[in-house]
């Protein structure tokens, strides 16, 4: 951590440099907080399984110089996800590429650059930057709002519908360890409805990539908002994510968290229902292998009566992967008429594979209707044999069921020509294959 | 066809099957009868290589192979095929699918080309009509929410895919009404072939009123205590098994 503070006190020109002045005034305020606070201790309640400090105590070098990147991501990079139709943009090591895509969405609708949107709207940008990020008083996005220098920013104004999915593809990209902080900032105002994939590709393989990413949602009244998060990178890389979301009444927001390949990941997600009939709908799916961790933790608290939440994480794990779910649901005192389902699945495909799974609901309203449950266990041996017994052979059997249980996930996704991707990319990635999309990922430079 | 000599099979180290003997011939119905815990379902269930059961003595020869030295996945696509007492559901899997992939990898162990997707619809649309099955059912996942007619019914279709040249019924007719036991009997009679077998195995000689055995066989104990033709069946309904236990 010490690498850190003497880091922001001797090189804040640095830091600061090509920035926006509203970005960098956020800084002080959150490097207290994060010298303050520090990273989240291991062991402590919600970090039983990952040690934050001791992932990042490398000393990773910060990515600062965005000159050396060298890449017209437009050029090199083809997303092949058919029948996609997207708005797409990229971000390389947390830095927005600008470009023309703008042109393509409705004016009154900004998508782009984190810098850029502090220019054009300074009274937006202090209003929603930061602003639930801050408040949880977490070291991680503390840490990241004290360095981060660009990020990505989806404002959609009042009742404006974006038909299309907008695509925002995050490439790591460079020959030497870094460090890089990425940051999203999404507003949806009263009536408004957009989509948003977010593909997390990492492309080198030999330097450790450490990723930190906040991301803060501010749904409106009656907004609606689909967030999915797909997760490609490499052994080597270690991602931890803040999500965080604030849902106004009716609203409805709901997350795909998907990890098909990764090294270390621990990702948060925070969310406030705060406002009547709001519904929030997360659903997350982890596949695992080799050595691979992920970690997820979930929040959602229902703040005010007769909202909805239904919470799904499923988890595939094999030889020596580790898997950690820790779902928490608080129903306050006077939130009555709250629907809230939370549930976990783990499929165990191996004997050195492990899970930790903690699904908590904490109701303090008595007129609620709400479950939780956990599973972890193997592929059905009857089921196995059943399929066997039709002439499949025991590993495509083991396949069918894999795939299977990855189902009513991908279902929940509402991007069309994704969930079709997605199949054939866990199709691939059970088969050991390799798992980056063709056209993304695997490019020369 | 087939030749089991001296079976001796036992599940959770319990011996079930003590020493059975039985020769079916292509062509032929058998019907293999006996009282509850028997092994009926068990012996059903060596031929098919569940390995839940373990063989502790004998052979089965199925067209001339050691059929014991073959995984289930072999047996099937050399030409066994079990109608299961209890289909299993399977969430998530689709009729469609399941189907594709197996027969495509019987096709495979024929050393064929997999079927176009529109060739394996039409297959599927020509046999589905044999057993009645539902088109809907068949856009579902694997049995689940089936009733227990569907279910049994879905066995047949499969079987109706796979043409085997054995086919094993283990208590089709269980759970099933009139209606679709004879739909079920229907389907499996329409599939029959001069060079294809059948064993039933059932309590009852109810469905036997629909698929005509050659030959019956009551197992008790572990073995086949007594072998004849048709009328055996009658005669079991009438008078049940005691009588014949003393001999066992």
């Amino acid at each position: 951590m010490k690498q850190y503070i003497d880091f922001f006190n001797s090189c804040r020109k640095e830091i600061d440099e090509g920035c926006s002045p509203l970005l960098n005034s956020c800084r002080e305020k959150a490097f207290e907080t994060f010298r303050r606070v520090g990273f989240p201790a291991y062991k402590s309640e919600n970090y039983q399984h990952i040690d934050i400090a001791g992932l990042l105590k490398e000393d990773f070098g910060f990515y600062l110089n965005r000159s050396s990147i060298n890449i017209n991501p437009h050029r090199v990079f083809h997303c092949d996800v058919p029948n996609l139709n997207s708005h797409k943009h990229f971000a390389v090591n947390g830095h927005f590429v600008d470009d023309e895509t703008q042109k393509d969405l409705p004016a009154t609708v900004f998508s782009g650059s984190l810098n850029a949107f502090a220019e054009q709207y300074p009274v937006l940008f202090s209003k929603y930057y930061n602003r639930i990020a801050s408040a949880k008083d977490d070291g991680l996005s503390a840490f990241n709002t004290a360095f981060v220098q660009d990020g990505y920013v989806l404002y959609v104004p009042e009742n404006v519908v974006i038909e299309k999915t907008i695509q925002l593809t995050n490439i790591s990209a460079g020959n030497i360890n870094s460090l890089i902080n990425r940051r999203m900032l999404f507003i949806l105002e009263s009536g408004s409805q957009a989509k948003l994939l977010v593909c997390d590709h990492a492309y080198d393989e030999n330097p450790m990539t450490a990723n930190t990413q906040v991301v803060e949602i501010f749904a409106g009244e009656n907004a609606g908002f689909d967030f999915c998060e797909l997760e490609e990178s490499s052994p080597n890389t270690v991602r931890l994510t803040g999500n965080f979301v604030r849902q106004a009444a009716s609203s409805q927001v709901r997350i795909n968290s998907i990890t098909l390949s990764n090294g270390t990941t621990r990702n948060n997600y925070t969310i406030d229902l705060a406002g009547e009939h709001a519904e929030s709908y997360l659903y997350g799916m982890a596949i695992a292998d080799s050595r691979q961790k992920i970690d997820n933790y979930t929040l959602i608290n229902h703040l005010v009566p007769n909202c909805r939440c239904n919470e799904l994480f499923k988890y595939i794990l094999d030889d020596e992967a580790a898997g950690v779910f820790s779902g928490r649901i608080i129903v306050a005192k006077d939130a009555q008429k709250t629907e809230a389902y939370q549930s976990n699945r783990n499929l165990l495909g191996s004997r050195d594979c492990r899970m930790f799974s903690k699904p908590q609901l904490e109701i303090y309203a008595d007129d609620v209707k709400c479950s939780h449950g956990m599973t972890t266990g193997q592929l059905d041996e009857n089921t196995l044999f059943y399929i066997c017994s039709r002439g499949i052979p025991k590993e495509e059997a083991v396949l069918l069921l894999k795939f299977a249980f990855t189902n009513d996930v991908i279902q929940g996704i509402r991007m069309e020509g994704l969930r079709d991707r997605l199949k054939l990319l866990i199709e691939k990635r059970f088969r050991g294959e390799l798992v980056t999309c063709r056209g993304c990922g695997r490019v020369e430079n | 066809m087939l030749i089991i000599k001296n079976l001796h099979a036992s599940v959770n180290g319990k011996e079930i099957i003590k020493g059975l003997d039985l020769q079916v011939k292509a062509g032929e119905v058998h019907a293999i009868m006996g009282p509850n815990g028997s092994g009926k379902s068990t012996l059903s269930a060596v031929l098919v290589g569940n390995p839940a059961f373990e063989v502790t003595e004998g052979e089965i020869i199925f067209e001339g192979k050691n059929l014991l030295e073959m995984p289930a996945e072999e047996r099937s696509c050399a030409g066994i095929f079990l109608s299961f007492q209890y289909p299993v559901e399977i969430p998530g899997v689709s009729m469609v699918n399941f189907m594709r992939t197996a027969v495509n990898e019987h096709r495979k162990y024929k050393g064929e080309e997999p079927l176009s997707a529109g060739d394996f619809l039409k297959l599927m649309r020509e046999k589905q009509a044999i057993v009645e099955l539902d088109k809907n059912l068949i856009n579902r996942s694997v049995n689940e929410g089936f009733s227990g007619g569907e279910k049994k019914r879905n066995e047949i279709f499969q079987m109706a895919m796979l043409e085997p040249k054995l086919a094993i019924l283990d208590e089709t007719d269980s759970g099933l009404d009139i209606d679709a036991l004879r739909i079920v009997a229907q389907g499996v009679n329409c599939l029959k072939r001069p060079e294809n077998a059948t064993i039933v195995i059932t309590h009852y000689q109810r469905l036997l009123d629909y698929i005509k055995p050659n030959i019956v066989h009551v197992l008790y104990n572990g073995r086949i205590i007594r072998t004849a033709g048709p009328e055996l069946a009658m005669e079991l309904e009438e008078k049940g098994y005691d009588w014949l236990k003393s001999e066992g």
